[in-house]
């Protein structure tokens, strides 16, 4: 699988905790739990360098992030779109008959940052920049989950964040999906449980919903 | 200690009086987890080995208790095991190893501090166990194993003959197995002689036994050259085929009024009775008992200030042991002075008392050989210090019942009330067996060197045998948990730290055998060849 297959979007907001992504295609975000990456270098190659002064490539710092929301909205944020489907057989002749509803409407998904690269390391925390907008976002290949989930160091970062999106129910996701790359997949959830357990040992209710969301 | 075993969990709070809290790692199960089992705690700089004392349960949210995982629901149990859920050990810190270079020359040293928080906690290897306690040598005496181990817990028997020492437990815990073993243990390799008062006639030879053995032998089959025995009872000696050395008689001359006091109890003598026992000795000397016992009570003789009903008391007292068969008017033999012989030779000596395992006889005989043997190894022990010659062999005396002896009202007028106190001055010392040390005097027990208990249930016996003890209270739990049979808890002076044995084998072929090889002369030991090379 090339690099290029994996692109899924491009960063178009960004802030320290969290990046929001456009997806190329309409519908193609990565599901909800998945592990993504943008990839920037840390030298800023656009800003005007002092004179004399040569920029060289430096390294680069990939940012993970966990996807915790997914949205699809029209393209301008005034105009909703319209039911189409009355004289249609099917919800795919609706795109058929009207290709230009993919041009007007458009998928985005959210991203909490849960750690970042830097010389071929993985750091479970937060690296000093935010990723660029226009960073190309992917979704991380399985022995990349795999590399990035052998260690459980992201779980306090993602359960103590404050979202939209009930932070239990991303989480299950997305120990979830990250158990499909686990050599015993009920080994990781056990073990990952009793990091949340550690996490969250004085709000026993909260380890419940995650513990009930995650067990096979 | 490079042999790594099974991590149990961390050190997380505690303090060196109260012990220390252990939390256990999720995948350690609780449930092999035992009292009386040894953990070593790796510190920063050195190690400490301690005792599991007690074993509990935690939680890090009230709530878990309140709503438990449903009992279908094991992947939640999975999770909280370990981690919500958790077992606790309590530990008892007892010794640390290794640290600075002076610790490690000396070996084990006494606990003084605690180790760090999260300090690991393993269960103690065969190394560790054989650091502290010891492997077998010309002085130390394999008497068992610790709990679920194969290691050999070794007591330094030379140590241990220096002062007095006592075995306690119930009826039917394995006492007089473990006084065997201790025996045989002291005649091989503690350079001590022992004198048994043997009333059941069970150490010298043939005993029985409860398990399938059904007959166990004793000291004298098995260490034929080392080993008298005399009896009391040349009758029952011969109907149990038993070969004798010599029988011992008594003469009424060689009662003297202290052997009466002493039985005042059962003699049932009163208060003034024993006055008179003395006045008696007094005035009539080496014959008293024989002149008393002539004495018509209305004829009293010129010179005694004895009421007629003190002296009826006094003779219907002397009458009780006149009926002793082994007493009689004059020996002819002087059964002291052989016993002494005996000793003097290295020969340990049991003295059977076959029939008359009334506990008259027993207290009579005891104490008197007892206070005369004592006596000649005080003038022999202080004529070697004035002539700076060798002192005569170390003895051991060991009673059965000592309470009856040691109790708060008699055992500042028995001679072993004396021994106990006194201790080694004159290389003497007691080895006690008791089933009822609440019994004996305090200030008794708390002279004796090593305790060895097996299970014990009264209160107050347990108190009794603990107390002064450091952690007295986490060994109470220990003591009240040991198996009925073949454990025991020791502790004192002989051993590092209080451990509890599963008691060696004794009454098999192959015990007898292994009791055999391990010959007096062993390999040296380390810490002599060192004291050689510095002096």
């Amino acid at each position: 699988m090339s690099e290029l297959s994996r692109r899924v979007g491009e960063v178009i907001e960004s802030s320290t905790i969290e990046f929001t992504a456009q997806c190329y295609e309409l519908y193609r975000s990565p599901p909800l739990g998945s592990l993504v990456k943008t990839a920037c270098d840390s030298v800023d190659l656009y800003l005007p360098t002092p004179l004399g002064e040569v920029k060289t490539a430096g390294d680069v710092v990939e940012q993970y992030g966990i996807v915790y929301n997914v949205a699809t909205t029209s393209i301008e944020p005034g105009r909703r779109p319209i039911a189409r489907g009355k004289d249609e057989a099917t919800e795919a002749d609706i795109y058929r008959s009207s290709p230009q509803i993919e041009k007007l409407l458009r998928t985005e998904f959210n991203a909490i940052a849960v750690g970042h690269r830097q010389d071929g390391k993985v750091l479970y925390y937060l690296p000093a920049n935010p990723p660029r907008i226009h960073s190309f976002v992917y979704q991380c290949v399985p022995e990349e989950v795999a590399e990035f989930s052998g260690s459980f160091a992201f779980l306090p970062m993602l359960m103590n964040a404050r979202l939209a999106v009930p932070i239990e129910e991303v989480a299950s996701a997305a120990l979830r999906q990250m158990s499909r790359q686990a050599e015993d997949p009920a080994r990781f959830l056990v073990s990952a449980g009793k990091e949340l357990a550690a996490l969250l040992g004085s709000d026993f209710g909260r380890l419940k919903a995650v513990l009930g969301r995650i067990q096979q | 200690m490079s042999e790594k075993t099974h991590r149990l969990g961390m050190v997380v709070s505690g303090s060196l009086t109260k012990g220390l809290e252990v939390r256990l790692d999720g995948a350690t199960s609780i449930e092999e987890m035992a009292v009386g089992r040894y953990v070593t705690i790796t510190g920063g700089k050195r190690s400490f080995f301690g005792m599991v004392t007690d074993i509990s349960l935690g939680v890090t949210d009230e709530r878990i208790i309140l709503s438990p995982p449903a009992p279908a629901d094991r992947f939640t149990a999975e999770v909280l095991s370990g981690t919500g859920t958790f077992g606790t050990l309590h530990v008892l810190p007892m010794l640390t190893i290794g640290g600075d270079t002076g610790d490690l020359i000396e070996g084990p040293q006494p606990v003084k501090t605690v180790p760090a928080h999260f300090a690991e906690v393993r269960l103690a290897s065969q190394q560790d166990m054989e650091l502290v306690f010891g492997g077998e040598d010309a002085n130390m005496f394999y008497i068992g194993t610790p709990l679920d181990m194969e290691t050999r817990i070794c007591l330094d028997l030379p140590e241990l003959v220096k002062r007095s020492n006592g075995i306690f437990g119930k009826s039917g815990t394995g006492k007089t197995f473990l006084t065997r073993v201790l025996l045989i243990g002291m005649l091989q390799k503690s350079k001590a002689v022992s004198l048994v008062f043997d009333m059941a006639s069970e150490y010298g030879w043939e005993g029985s036994s409860e398990s399938k053995h059904g007959k166990v032998k004793g000291l004298k089959q098995l260490f034929p050259a080392n080993v008298a025995v005399v009896t009391l009872d040349e009758e029952s000696s011969k109907r149990r085929k038993v070969s004798a050395d010599f029988v011992v008689k008594i003469g009424y001359d060689e009662i003297e009024p202290e052997d009466i006091a002493l039985l005042r109890q059962t003699l049932n003598l009163t208060d003034i009775g024993v006055e008179g026992v003395y006045q008696l000795s007094r005035k009539f000397g080496r014959t008293w008992v024989q002149k008393t016992l002539e004495i018509n009570p209305d004829e009293l003789p010129e010179g005694l200030n004895i009421h007629e009903s003190s002296l009826q008391n006094i003779q219907r007292g002397l009458a009780t042991i006149q009926r002793l068969p082994f007493l009689v008017p004059r020996s002819t033999d002087n059964v002291v002075q052989r016993i002494l012989e005996y000793l003097d030779r290295g020969i340990n000596v049991v003295l059977e008392f076959g029939r008359y395992t009334d506990i008259t006889a027993y207290i009579l005989v005891a104490n008197l050989l007892s206070r005369r043997i004592y006596d000649q190894y005080r003038a022999k022990t202080e004529k070697a210090i004035a002539e700076d010659s060798p002192p005569p062999h170390p003895l051991v005396i060991t009673i059965e019942e000592a309470h009856r002896f040691l109790n708060p009202a008699t055992s500042s007028q028995t001679i072993f009330g004396i021994i106990a106190r006194e201790m080694r001055k004159y290389n003497v010392t007691l080895l006690i067996i008791d089933q009822r040390p609440s019994g004996i005097d305090e200030e008794v027990m708390s002279q004796l060197g090593t305790k060895i208990t097996c299970l014990l249930d009264n209160e107050k016996d347990i108190d009794a045998v603990l107390a002064g003890v450091s952690g007295r209270n986490e060994l109470k739990s220990v003591l009240a948990k040991l198996e009925s049979k073949q454990q025991a808890l020791i502790f004192g002076h002989a051993v590092p730290m209080p451990v509890v044995v599963k008691t060696r084998e004794y009454g098999s072929a192959a015990s007898y055998n292994e009791f055999a090889s391990s010959s007096p002369a062993g390999p040296k030991k380390a810490g002599k060849d060192i004291e050689e090379l510095w002096g």
